[in-house]
This record gives structure tokens, C-alpha cells and sequence, in this order.
């Protein structure tokens, strides 16, 4: 796919002006690169959705069931009554325009439905022409529309061409917020059978074996014990990684690419040297052998549906709380939907951290704690033995990921880190990070090969103001807390921004972390060799 | 097209006032019933549509958390932009809806070649904002003084105040001016922004275009053309007062102000302006960031189906075995 | 819904306010029958049209004053030919000899703080004070 993809300095030859066209018609075309290929039935079929079938967007008949029209107008009433953020945000929005540039997608693709306001009111005219009076009366004054088939593949187009970032939802003047439209937006479309593979089987994995890759018990322990080898090998160290161990203080969570890709798996191996350089007495569950959910990509029920697993096996191995690791779009849910939709957590302890005494006041009712809480918190009362310089082939910057920076405020805690386990540290320009954070623009399920050029429009700005770091401080690592991050910035930035690599967190803190016992380490945890450090006194 | 199609229609709203204003029996339509009808559809309409939001729940508490949330006892918490304290909420609030925090925030992206993509400050559409909408509420409390007898103090004050520079007499207010400037610029920047235009709806500029009629006619009866103020009080009065009178002073360009008034007034409830009452209730606002803190419970928090530990067991029960892993069921 | 009480609540505010003035004028008993200002009790004709003098009055007051203040001119022709001399006190005041019988009326109904008193003073304050 990605060669089929034009060049980076071709690719944004972008016209910003708005086509002829109104924006009312739907006409769309899925071209190669842009869209993601839709669900196999097989994984409907698994979750008990509607309408499994083989189809394909590009398909003329998307075989949808004959009463289609009535199902999604159904479904849209009853989300109108559910949800008071649907019905304000069809309702309110003044269409000022704050949010058009604020887009990633819109700044790389240049396509106007692209800007929130205008994805938006793809949903809304549907919205004004059968729930407004206005709309009903004067659909086009009012600006509404029927909703036929091309609406449909129009919605299908456009809310897979959201990664839900929210970074609109800062800007606009009412808070109204796309992630929440594009979520409904994408209910509805499930309602008949319009899904796409890339969230859909990651979450039937999800739903069966615990984890998006659909490893079972015996691979999941296979991959942790790998890693504890591994680790043996570079530290010299030989680290316990208890799995369903019954009574174990803490629920260690985290997300199941940790434990099968890379650079995913660094951040896995400095986790485990710091929960054992402390002594944790945690477990990992082999059945909550993830915490990404991306039934939040599909719909509200189905992340209540993926995410059940975590308090259940909480309960069952009678931890006291839980201690959630990097990752997006599994803290959106864990911070703001599981004490909601799978609490209330009071089979739990409110957390204490048991090396520094520290209560977590923030999370004492879902009493799940972010590990860059928990390890800011070590370093902070000096529970860590740390050498920054083993990070020193790094100049490090860091990218603020969606989820945990406007949908949960961890923004100090990860910057703090790493300020403590690398010397050589520089921030993007402010439009780019903390809460005006751009997306690595294949969140929320998009970062499928076949998306790649949508992808890589998306991604732009982010890679841009990288670029300009790299540029000007010399970065070379972009350090981030997600996973989605970890498995789509390295393809981006290899286009935009060669040159520049990625990594966990918790990867720079495991290159810092002094163990005790530990051999004289002569690589990273990437198994590069590390500067001797006479060469850098006489360099 | 939307733009010209709403220009003649508020012309012809506007035309229609002033031929009514001039025909005797149709004074009391428009002096009277038109605006009654309209003030009542305002105040059914809007309670209509905050009783269906407030209806409808906040299932999850989905804050936008624009700063550092509140953790560690060390890491200054954001207390504004990301509260987690009702104090913290209102302020964000208040901020919010008297000072476009948001907006505020307003950058502009521009693709440079390389391809560099540079931000640059665009604090105009918040100003223009803020400035009509201050402006705005200024002249509405001040109308006040032909509503209410006798005259209260504070609307007293607020007219000396708008008056303060004493310029003419009439005296000018200040806010006649802003207003003017601040409608004009978001008219004109929904017509030569072309993504502006591109969103536009027909509602757009009726509402621009209406706002700039009343505002135009009420500069021309003050400064311009002038009017029997005693006769406007005598009207206005009537109307709040359920004893309507029309008096043979009042001129057929009050009519107009009164009747382009009126259609805004009938037709906010069921557009874009309930963003006015709206502001109050959104949930990525509204809501504190305290989200591990403190429950939130979804009423309809309805059942799903799972897949329990048990029923994983039981499919992978030799490949636990085989793991070494325990079993909860030997 | 904990929230519906708040929101119910301040529906009400706002309904309380946007309807303040029914209220208000329910309790302060107004009426729409508006202020009456004394009219001059002998003479029937003023330095213009009524119609022009009940809106456009304060026109021709800062005429007045631009043409004495400026132009040293205290001679105004009337409409209808008359000639009479300018000034607020002597001229306007000799017929609508009560500031708070005639000004004060129509400009304290309609809300207006003309400055006219700002310099000029109300002759029947001066007689009380000296006499």
C-alpha cells in the first residue's frame, strides 16, 4: 500500500478552497488509501451484531436490511434521549468555524467535511430533517437532508475518517465535542452492520481470549516469560512477572501490544524492571491480558462489554487496585466510562502506593492508577536509582497523547519522568502539545495499512512539529504513553520524518533505572550498544 | 446563494413593517400581536427545548480536560481548565460564557511550502464575538428604560455609562457603534472566509441579517430620523403591561425594529441561537475532572452481554492447564 | 438526574428575568397612560411644530446653543416667521416655566438624562434659595 502512496512533498499539494459542489451532497468515493475495509461477518457473527455479510465499501449495494432507514432513525431517537451531549451538540453548534483548522484530517486532507463542524453536520442534517420542526418545515433553509443511501456511505466515510482526538472539543466555543458525534455516528452505522475490520476483530479477539490479537493463555505466557528472559540477558537481572496470582497486591494492566510488538515491548521491559526494583507484589491477568478497548470505537455497549473483564478479574485474583500502563484510548475508558459502566470498584482498596505511602486521592473510586502516576510518584520520593546518561544517544521530545491529555489531564506526570531519566529533552511548539496536542492520525481503529495515505494526511501536523525539533534540537526519539502512538508514529514519522525513532515512556526510565544486582549493561533496551562512558569524557 | 436569498427576505420582512406601519388597522398587528405572538413563542419554544436537554442524562462524565488534572499532591493541578472542584466548574464557566475562554484559545493553522505547517494567533472572531455579545446585552438592558416605569436605577447607570464620551444629543452609546462594527465583521467574515461560506446555512445570515436590521433601524430612530420616545414607552408599556396601546406618534421605522425583532425572537427556540442556553448545559464543560475520584451513575446503565472469566476458562481450560497457569475449577 | 433540579432551576431565573419588567410594573402599578407635562396655560404656538418639538427638541436646543455660544447670535426666526430670542431659561423657560412639572416629566418616563443642567439652572430653584 504505502508505495502506491505519493510521495511526502506531493502529497499535500492541498487547495484549501471548498469545491463548487454544496457540502449537502453526499457523493463520495472510497478510493484506494483513504478508507478502511469494512468487518468479515465472521467477527458480527462472534459479538452478536447485526447484519454480518461480505461487503466492501467500494460496493455499489452495501446489502444493507431492507428496513435500514427505520433502523437508524430508531437508533438516533433513542441516542437523543440517552445521551444530552448528541442532542446539545446537534442543537448548538453556530457554525463559527474555530473548530475547521483545529482538524488534523482537514489540515492534510484539505477536504472540507474533513473540518468537525462540517462532519458534524453530516449527523445534524440528518438530525434537523426527521427530530426539528425547522428542518421538517424548511429542510432547505434549515439546512437538512434526507437520509438515503449515499448519506449513509457519506457518514460511513467521514466517521471513519475521526480518530475521536477531541482536540476540536478545546477550541469550540460550546465544547461541543466530535469524538461524541463521531461515537453515535458510528453506533448507528453498527446498527446496520457498517463496521470496519480493524476495530472489529481486535474486539471479537477481545471478547473471546481477553486480548485484540486473540492470544491465548499459553502464548500470553510465553510472551511474558520471553520478555523476563530477555531482560535476564541485557540487566543481569532476572525479574518475577507473577501471572493470576491470587492475592497479589496490584493488577498490573496493560495493553496486549506491550507484549507483541515493538517498540510496544521496550516500555513492557522497563515496566517490569521498575515493578521489580520496588519489590510490587502485582500479577497479570492472562485473561485481562489488555487493557485497550476498542469497543469505544464501536459503541458504548461494547465498550461496557470489553472492559467488564478488568473488575471481574480484579475481584477474582482479590487485588487491592489496579495499575493501568501506557496506553490512549484504554485510559479514556478506564478514566472516564469503567467505574460507570462496570463499578462500583468496591471489592477494591482505595490505592497506596506500598513503597512511597502515597495516596492516590484522584483514583479512589475506580482505584486504578496510571503508571505515570504511580512511577512519577517513585521518582519524586526518590525510590528510583536512575542514570540518565544511559539515555544519552536520545534527545528526547514528547508527543501528548488524545486520550490522556483532553480526556484526562495527565499531561506533568510523563514530562516529569522523563526529565529525571534523559538528559537531553525539548518540547514541540506549544499549538502541538499538552491539550492542543495533534493526533498521530491513525487512532480510534484507522491505522490499517489500507488507510495509509488518510493516514498519513492525518498524522502531518504531528510529524511537521517533529520536524521542527528535529531540526532544531537534534530530537531523534519521540517519546509518547500509547500504544496506538507506538504502532502508527514510526510508520508516520519514516514518511514525514526520518530519522526520528519511537518509544514508551517506561522504555527511557528502564534504560535509566539502576538495579540492584545488575551486570554492567552494554546496550539499551533495544539491544544498542550504549556509549562507553569514557569514550564521552575524551569524545 | 444563502446569504442573498436571506438579505431579500429580511428586506422584505423589513418592508412589509414599514408598509404595516402605516396602515391603521394593521399598526396593532405589528405594534401588538406580532410581538406578543413572537415574546411567547421565544419563552414556549425555550423552555421546550432545555426541558428535552435537560431530559435526556449525562451518562458518562466526559469532561474535556484542557490542563493538568489533579493527582499528585506535587504537580500543580490545573484548577481551571481542568476543575475537579464545583468552585473550579464554575469559574471554567464563567469564563466560558463571559469570556469565550475557548475561543480565546483560537489559532490559525497555514500549510507553508516544505510542507511546514505554522499556527499563528487569530484573537479576531473572539473579539468581534465577545464585543457583540457584550454590546448586545448593554442595549438590551438599557431598552429596559422604555419597559419599565419608573426608569431603575442600574438602567439609569448602564445608559450614563454607554453615554459616558457625551457626544450629540441625543447622547451616543458607545455599544450603537460596537455592535454595528462587530455584526458587520462576522457578516463579513461568514461571506469571505470560503470555508465560512462553505458551511453557511440559509439561517446564518437571516440571523446576521436580521440583528443588523434592528440594529440599523434602532441607530436611525435615535440619531437619524429621531422618534416620540414618550410614545415608544406608551407602547412598550402596553405590551408589558397587558393594556396594549398604539400610539399615533410612533413611526412606521419602529415598526420594522419591532417586527425583524420579533422574527428573530419567534425563531430562536428552534435554531442555532439556543446556543444561549445551551453553553450552560454542555457536558465537556459542565462536568469536573474528577473522574477517578468520584462515581458517576448512568440511569439507564443497561445490561450487556459479557464474556465471564468462567466462560474463558472453560474454552481454554488445557491451555491453561498446559501453561501451568491455575485453574479456578480443577 | 441530580442536574435536572439545576437546570429547571435556572430556566426559572431566567424566565424571572426576561419577564422582570411584567412583574415590576405589576408592582409599581404603571401604566401605559404616559407622563403629562404642564402646557403653557396663555400661549398656544412654540418655536416649532409640536410634532418636531416631542422627538426632535434637543436638535434645536444644541442650535440654539452652537448659534449663541459660538456665533454670539441670539436671534432665532420660527417656522411660522416669529422671531424670538434664544435662550433656554428666558425663552423656553417663560412659557414652560416649571423644570419638574414640564422637562422632568417626559425626560424621567423616558429614562433621559439630558445635560442641559449641567450649566444652565433651574430658575425656580434659584428663586426658592434666594427668596
Amino acid at each position: 500500500m504505502a508505495e502506491q502512496t505519493p510521495k511526502p512533498e506531493q502529497l499535500l499539494q492541498i487547495d484549501y478552497r471548498p469545491p463548487a459542489k454544496d457540502w449537502r451532497d453526499p457523493t463520495v468515493e472510497f478510493r484506494k488509501g483513504v478508507f478502511c475495509y469494512s468487518a468479515a461477518p465472521k467477527n458480527l457473527e462472534y459479538l452478536g451484531l447485526p447484519n454480518p455479510r461480505k461487503w466492501q465499501p467500494y460496493d455499489e449495494d452495501w446489502k444493507l436490511p431492507p428496513n435500514w432507514k427505520q433502523i437508524i432513525l430508531e437508533g438516533m431517537r433513542d441516542r437523543l434521549q440517552k445521551f444530552r451531549s448528541f442532542r446539545l451538540f446537534m442543537d448548538i453548534c453556530v457554525r463559527c468555524g474555530a473548530c475547521a483548522d483545529k482538524c488534523h484530517f482537514y489540515i492534510g486532507s484539505g477536504d472540507p467535511k474533513n473540518m468537525p463542524v462540517l462532519r458534524a453536520e453530516l449527523l445534524r442534517s440528518v438530525y434537523r430533517r426527521y427530530f426539528t420542526l425547522a428542518g421538517r418545515l424548511f429542510p432547505a433553509l434549515a439546512g437538512a437532508r434526507d437520509l438515503t443511501l449515499q448519506v449513509l456511505k457519506e457518514w460511513f466515510y467521514y466517521f471513519y475518517q475521526c480518530t475521536e482526538c477531541r482536540r476540536c472539543s478545546v477550541f469550540c466555543p460550546y465544547g461541543i465535542d466530535t469524538a461524541e458525534v463521531s461515537m453515535i455516528g458510528r453506533e448507528l452505522l453498527t446498527l446496520v452492520g457498517c463496521n470496519i475490520n480493524w476495530v472489529l476483530e481486535p474486539v471479537a479477539n477481545s471478547y473471546r481470549t481477553g486480548n485484540h490479537l486473540g492470544i491465548q493463555p499459553h502464548g500470553f505466557k510465553d510472551s511474558i516469560e520471553f520478555a523476563v528472559d530477555e531482560l535476564a540477558e541485557i540487566t543481569g537481572v532476572r525479574v518475577e512477572a507473577p501471572i493470576n496470582k491470587k492475592g497479589a497486591e496490584v493488577l498490573l494492566l496493560v495493553p496486549s501490544a506491550d507484549y507483541f510488538g515493538t517498540p510496544h515491548y521496550f516500555t513492557l521491559l522497563g515496566t517490569l524492571m521498575v515493578l521489580h526494583e520496588i519489590g510490587l507484589d502485582y500479577t497479570f491477568s492472562a485473561f485481562a491480558s489488555e487493557g485497550g478497548n476498542f469497543g469505544l470505537f464501536t459503541s458504548h455497549e461494547m465498550i461496557k462489554r470489553i472492559n467488564a473483564k478488568i473488575y471481574e478479574e480484579a475481584k477474582r485474583l482479590k487485588v487491592k487496585w489496579i495499575l493501568g500502563a501506557e496506553c490512549g484510548h484504554m485510559w479514556r475508558v478506564l478514566h472516564q466510562y469503567m467505574d460507570t459502566m462496570n463499578g462500583p470498584a468496591d471489592f477494591l482498596e482505595e490505592p497506596v502506593s506500598p513503597i512511597t505511602g502515597t495516596r492516590f486521592e484522584n483514583a479512589k473510586s475506580t482505584r486504578t492508577v496510571h503508571i505515570c502516576e504511580f512511577t512519577a510518584d517513585l521518582i519524586h520520593h526518590r525510590k528510583l536509582a536512575l542514570d540518565a546518561s544511559r539515555n544519552d544517544h536520545w534527545t528526547v521530545t514528547f508527543h501528548d497523547s488524545c486520550n490522556p491529555s483532553r480526556a484526562m489531564g495527565l499531561i506533568e506526570e510523563p514530562r516529569y519522568i522523563l526529565k529525571n531519566v534523559c538528559n537531553h529533552f525539548h518540547e514541540m511548539p506549544e499549538s502541538t502539545i499538552r491539550e492542543q496536542t495533534f493526533c498521530c492520525g491513525s487512532g480510534s481503529g484507522l491505522g490499517t495499512d489500507e488507510n495509509f495515505e488518510m493516514r498519513m494526511r492525518g498524522g502531518f501536523p504531528r510529524a511537521n512539529a517533529v520536524k521542527y525539533v528535529r531540526d532544531r534540537f537534534g530530537v531523534n526519539l519521540l517519546a509518547c504513553i500509547c500504544a496506538i502512538d507506538k504502532a502508527t508514529l514510526p510508520a508516520l514519522l519514516e514518511y514525514w520524518v526520518p530519522g526520528v525513532e519511537v518509544a514508551g515512556v517506561h522504555e527511557l526510565v528502564g534504560n535509566a533505572l539502576i538495579m540492584k544486582g545488575e551486570k554492567e549493561r552494554g546496550t539499551d533496551l533495544r539491544g544498542e550498544a550504549l556509549t562507553p562512558k569514557e569514550e564521552l569524557v575524551h569524545a | 446563494m444563502n446569504a442573498l436569498s436571506a438579505f431579500v427576505v429580511v428586506l422584505a420582512l423589513a418592508a412589509l413593517a414599514f408598509v404595516g406601519g402605516q396602515v391603521v388597522i394593521l399598526r396593532p398587528l405589528f405594534g401588538v400581536i406580532l410581538p406578543w405572538a413572537a415574546i411567547l413563542t421565544l419563552l414556549l419554544g425555550l423552555t421546550h427545548r432545555v426541558i428535552l436537554w435537560a431530559r435526556a442524562p449525562v451518562p458518562f462524565r466526559i469532561p474535556t480536560t484542557s490542563g493538568q488534572q489533579k493527582s499528585l499532591p506535587w504537580i500543580k493541578a490545573g484548577w481551571l481548565e481542568s476543575p475537579s472542584s464545583t468552585p473550579g466548574v464554575i469559574a471554567r464557566m464563567a469564563l466560558e460564557v463571559g469570556l469565550f475562554r475557548s475561543l480565546f484559545r483560537n489559532t490559525k493553522a497555514e500549510l507553508r511550502e516544505g510542507p511546514r505547517l505554522v499556527f499563528g494567533e487569530d484573537k479576531a472572531l473572539w473579539l468581534a464575538a465577545l464585543l457583540f455579545h457584550w454590546s448586545l446585552l448593554v442595549i438590551f438592558l438599557r431598552h429596559l428604560r422604555s419597559f419599565m416605569e419608573p426608569v431603575p436605577a442600574f438602567v439609569k447607570a448602564l445608559a450614563a455609562l454607554d453615554g459616558f464620551f457625551q457626544v450629540g444629543a441625543p447622547v451616543l452609546y458607545v455599544t450603537d457603534i460596537i455592535i454595528v462594527l462587530a455584526v458587520g465583521y462576522l457578516l463579513l467574515r461568514r461571506l469571505r472566509n470560503p470555508q465560512v461560506r462553505y458551511i453557511s446555512l440559509f439561517f446564518d445570515y437571516f440571523a446576521l441579517f436580521l440583528l443588523l436590521g434592528v440594529v440599523i433601524t434602532g441607530i436611525f430612530m435615535r440619531y437619524v430620523t429621531r422618534i416620540d420616545t414618550v410614545a415608544v414607552k406608551q407602547l412598550a408599556l402596553g405590551l408589558v403591561t397587558f393594556a396594549p396601546t398604539v400610539p399615533k406618534e410612533v413611526g412606521s421605522l419602529l415598526f420594522v425594529h419591532l417586527f425583524l425583532l420579533s422574527a428573530l425572537a419567534a425563531c430562536f427556540p428552534f435554531s442555532k441561537l439556543m446556543h444561549m442556553g445551551g453553553i450552560f448545559l454542555s457536558p465537556t464543560r459542565t462536568l469536573a475532572n474528577t473522574n477517578r475520584m468520584k462515581r458517576h451513575v448512568n440511569p439507564w446503565n443497561s445490561p450487556v452481554k459479557v464474556h465471564t472469566y468462567e466462560e474463558w476458562e472453560e474454552e481454554f481450560r488445557d491451555k491453561i492447564t498446559a501453561a501451568g497457569l491455575p485453574l479456578e475449577r480443577e | 438526574m441530580r442536574d435536572r433540579g439545576i437546570i429547571v432551576g435556572g430556566l426559572i431565573l431566567f424566565l424571572g428575568l426576561i419577564t422582570f419588567p411584567v412583574w415590576y410594573n405589576v408592582t409599581a402599578g404603571s401604566t401605559a397612560k404616559g407622563p403629562e407635562p404642564k402646557r403653557p396655560e396663555q400661549e398656544k404656538t412654540c418655536v416649532a411644530p409640536v410634532g418636531y418639538m416631542r422627538t426632535s427638541h434637543m436638535d434645536l436646543l444644541m442650535d440654539w446653543r452652537d448659534e449663541v455660544v459660538r456665533r454670539h447670535n441670539r436671534k432665532f426666526t420660527a417656522y411660522d416667521g416669529k422671531s424670538y430670542t434664544i435662550g433656554l431659561t428666558q425663552t423656553c423657560m417663560k412659557c414652560h416655566t416649571s423644570k419638574a412639572d414640564f422637562c422632568d416629566r417626559c425626560h424621567n418616563y423616558a429614562g433621559v438624562a439630558p445635560t442641559c443642567w449641567d450649566c444652565h439652572i433651574d430658575p425656580k430653584l434659584v428663586q426658592r434659595s434666594t427668596g
